[in-house]
């Protein structure tokens, strides 16, 4: 299929999971990425998971997140190297990095730098606090800005302690909002630098709830009973069944009394009880739905239009028609037949699914290739 | 400042989150966005107030996401009201829309209908779970798409009861990812004149978000992912890797040597568990150590000893502590919006362009407040 983004060159120096991310989003749009690591010890994506979740000889977050990619292997500190890093650079439509700050100015490949050998260049910065102010040289790790952010206290329930998300969600949006700062330069097709901060992603990310702070100054409140939102009332949680967990999103709660023969939810008619006593409500239905199985309950509320599902884990998730039609897993190979499943692109274009087969590089894999062609 | 994408019109019919939050950010990029409304109701937003917190008759929800657009109301069941409409997609660069399928097919605003009026457009589509299959009549809500996804077997420790994000997780995934699909878009429209319809769905946008330890399952004979029985924050990462509490708060501890961490906090007793697999299998017991030794002091101390050993680590802070952090302060994050005599603080656009904030000061439009301008300007 023809992508969008088909001629478009990436130089990118990112490592771990922030800025790789986002430079798979741009190559399942079309664009070639050249993926600068360490000579020797590669991106510590690599290998720095425990050795069971492996695929082939590196980490599966590492397959995952740098298939379709090609593999440049350069010692920063060397001159040649740095020239021929330099020569591609003067020719790539976007360059990407995520080291600290100062890193690039003191390698000479800082945006200035790279501006003065292509005039073109979209040049996009990943950090983890912004480049001023006294967090400016803390580590950009996920968890760290997760805990510093305010963002431990929305998930779980208030006697939870503080909660982290189980996922490395500060990465995964600063590279979602990288790849949209540099798709708009490419649209000005001007030169420009974009910067985005794993710090600023995140409270962006928490625009509702800090949004609300800002006007009242309330300390966030996550409830004690079946807690999914700290914003939201009863019915808004899972509950635990015979079987397994359903998810109850929206409802009346005399109606869900009514269509679940549960005689204590007829009483809350005035709806403005559903938040304030959300507690007490869904303490009420957690009991009342634990005897029956999940299907029991779903075959209820589904027909009668109340926001529900069933919890599921991956494999149920990959075993239902629902996920089936999606046709969101592809199977990615490297040259000597080694292959692996992954995900595609979630992105549609004119009802085609992003797919791209090229799995991840062993490192330094395009090194020789790369010299022929930009050496020439 | 010029923003990137001045000069560009987005048409917006999306109602919500999804859909108004890739508009928000096109917004702030430099982009026109005009919200589509019914009259008299508007975006059901409007109506949706969390914590029963409004501002001039709007859900401050709505204020949050809807601050950088105009407004033009039309009734789509009027056959006049959709002939305007059709004059300004004449002239738009972007449609963004998020109704049940079939509904833009009866109003004969589908892709197929509005490339007819103009070629080049842009045409994006949110929906809950795609346009075929069992699921596509089931409500795209956020919690219900977080729960078939998996994605609540990865929070909380591993005895507790499957635990949602407690935000709308799937609605701002699925939002930057139809932003991301729009602006490639416009990319090859700019480049080549192509037009372009772009899909994305709440359900596939949160599996991409779990891409890398689904990833993991699917190559490991479907092994599930375990959330740790103690300070879970990853379930596909070791000990130390977790929230402990400490005799005044709490402290998150990172990945990093552990015979380092051992070190720096005066520990003894890890040290069969220092290489890497070892910190993943017995993650559950080295916690427990780790938890047993945080407790007994305060989290300032800990952080001392740890950040003079250059330790990745943390202190653990609710909005008030964030907010009166100079760290906090210099990002300049919060911008100030003022319609009909009230204000809303609220956060601004997260990307930065040649070294600049992208702050805007206009606020969320009232219904129909645009109409009589574009009237005007686009000859309706």
């Amino acid at each position: 299929m023809n992508k969008p983004l088909k001629d478009i060159t990436i130089l990118d120096f990112t490592q771990f999971l922030s800025g790789p991310s986002a430079t798979l989003r741009l190559h399942d749009l079309g664009a070639r990425v050249i993926k600068v690591e360490h000579h020797e010890k590669g991106d510590i994506c690599r290998s720095i998971y425990a050795s069971t979740f492996n695929i082939g000889d590196h980490s599966a977050f590492f397959q995952a997140i740098n298939r379709g990619k090609e593999s440049l292997t350069a010692n920063l500190k060397n001159a040649d190297d740095l020239a021929f890093i330099k020569k591609i650079a003067a020719q790539a439509d976007i360059v990407v990095h995520n080291f600290r700050p100062d890193v690039m100015e003191r390698l000479g490949l800082s945006f200035n730098d790279i501006s003065e050998i292509n005039n073109h260049v979209i040049y996009g910065e990943i950090s983890g606090y912004g480049n001023e102010g006294p967090w400016a040289n803390k580590p950009g790790q996920d968890l760290l800005l997760q805990a510093l952010s305010g963002l431990t206290a929305l998930s779980g329930s208030d006697n939870d302690g503080p909660t982290p998300m189980g996922l490395a969600i500060a990465d995964y949006l600063a590279g979602s909002q990288l790849v949209q700062g540099l798709l708009a330069a490419l649209i000005s097709g001007e030169k420009t630098l974009v910067q985005v901060s794993m710090l600023e992603a995140i409270l962006d990310f928490q625009f509702e709830p800090l949004t609300l702070y800002y006007q009242d100054g309330e300390a966030i409140s996550r409830g004690q009973q079946n807690a999914a939102h700290p914003l939201v009332g009863a019915p808004y949680g899972l509950y635990k069944t015979a079987n397994g967990y359903i998810a109850l999103a929206m409802g009346a709660i005399p109606k869900l009394g009514e269509l679940l023969t549960c005689e204590p939810l007829l009483t809350y008619t005035d709806s403005s009880r559903w938040f304030a006593e959300r507690d007490n409500i869904k303490a009420i239905l957690a009991d009342h739905l634990l005897p029956k199985t999940s299907e029991y309950w779903l075959n209820i509320l589904e027909p009668a239009d109340i926001w529900c599902a069933n919890v599921m884990n991956w494999q149920q998730l990959i075993e239902h028609d629902g996920f089936k039609v999606l046709n969101m897993l592809q199977e990615v190979k490297q040259p000597d037949g080694f292959s692996y499943q992954t995900t595609r692109c979630p992105i549609k274009l004119n009802d085609e699914c992003l797919t791209s087969e090229i799995a991840a590089p062993a490192l330094g894999q395009h090194t020789e290739s790369l010299k022929a062609e930009f050496n020439k | 400042m010029k923003r990137p994408l001045e000069g560009i019109t987005v048409l917006e019919f999306s109602q919500y989150l999804a859909g108004p939050y890739a508009g928000l950010r096109l917004a702030d990029l430099g982009a026109r966005v005009i919200k589509i409304e019914r009259p008299g109701s508007g975006d059901a937003c409007r109506q949706l107030a969390t914590k029963n917190m409004w501002a001039d008759g709007d859900s401050v929800l709505f204020h949050t996401i809807n601050r950088n657009k105009e407004s033009f109301a039309a009734n789509l069941k009027d056959p006049d009201d959709v002939a305007t409409v059709k004059k300004l997609i004449a002239q738009a660069d972007v449609i963004t829309h998020n109704f049940r399928p079939g509904i833009m097919e009866r109003l004969g605003l589908d892709y197929t209908s509005v490339k007819a009026i103009n070629p080049e457009i842009v045409y994006g589509e949110v929906s809950g779970y795609g346009e075929i299959g069992p699921w596509k009549k089931k409500p795209g809500q956020d919690l219900l798409a977080q729960s078939v996804s998996g994605l609540t077997w990865l929070t909380g420790n591993a005895e507790q009861a499957p635990t949602p994000f407690g935000i709308a997780v799937a609605d701002m995934i699925c939002g930057t990812h139809l932003a991301q699909g729009l602006l490639a878009a416009l990319v090859q429209k700019k480049r080549k004149g192509i037009g372009s319809k772009v899909n994305v769905s709440l359900l596939e946008s949160i599996i991409d978000f779990q891409f890398e330890g689904f990833t993991a399952f699917l190559n490991n004979g479907n092994q599930l992912p375990e959330r740790s029985g103690f300070a879970n924050a990853h379930a596909y990462l070791g000990a130390p890797y977790g929230i402990y509490v400490t005799q005044d708060g709490h402290i998150a501890i990172s990945m990093g040597d552990l015979k380092l961490l051992s070190e720096s906090i005066h520990l003894a007793g890890l040290e069969a568990f220092y290489p890497t697999d070892k910190q993943f299998e017995k993650r559950d017991e080295i916690k427990a150590k780790l938890a047993s030794h945080f407790v007994k002091n305060t989290t300032a101390y800990w952080l001392e000893k740890l950040e003079s050993n250059k330790y990745w680590c943390s202190a653990v802070l609710n909005y008030d502590e964030l907010t009166q952090e100079d760290a906090y302060k210099v990002l300049e994050m919060e911008q100030t919006v003022t319609r009909g005599g009230t204000s809303v603080t609220t956060t601004r656009c997260p990307i930065r362009i040649n070294g600049e904030k992208l702050i805007s000061t206009i606020p969320a439009p009232k219904i129909g407040n645009a109409n009589e301008a574009l009237t005007k300007e686009f000859g309706l």
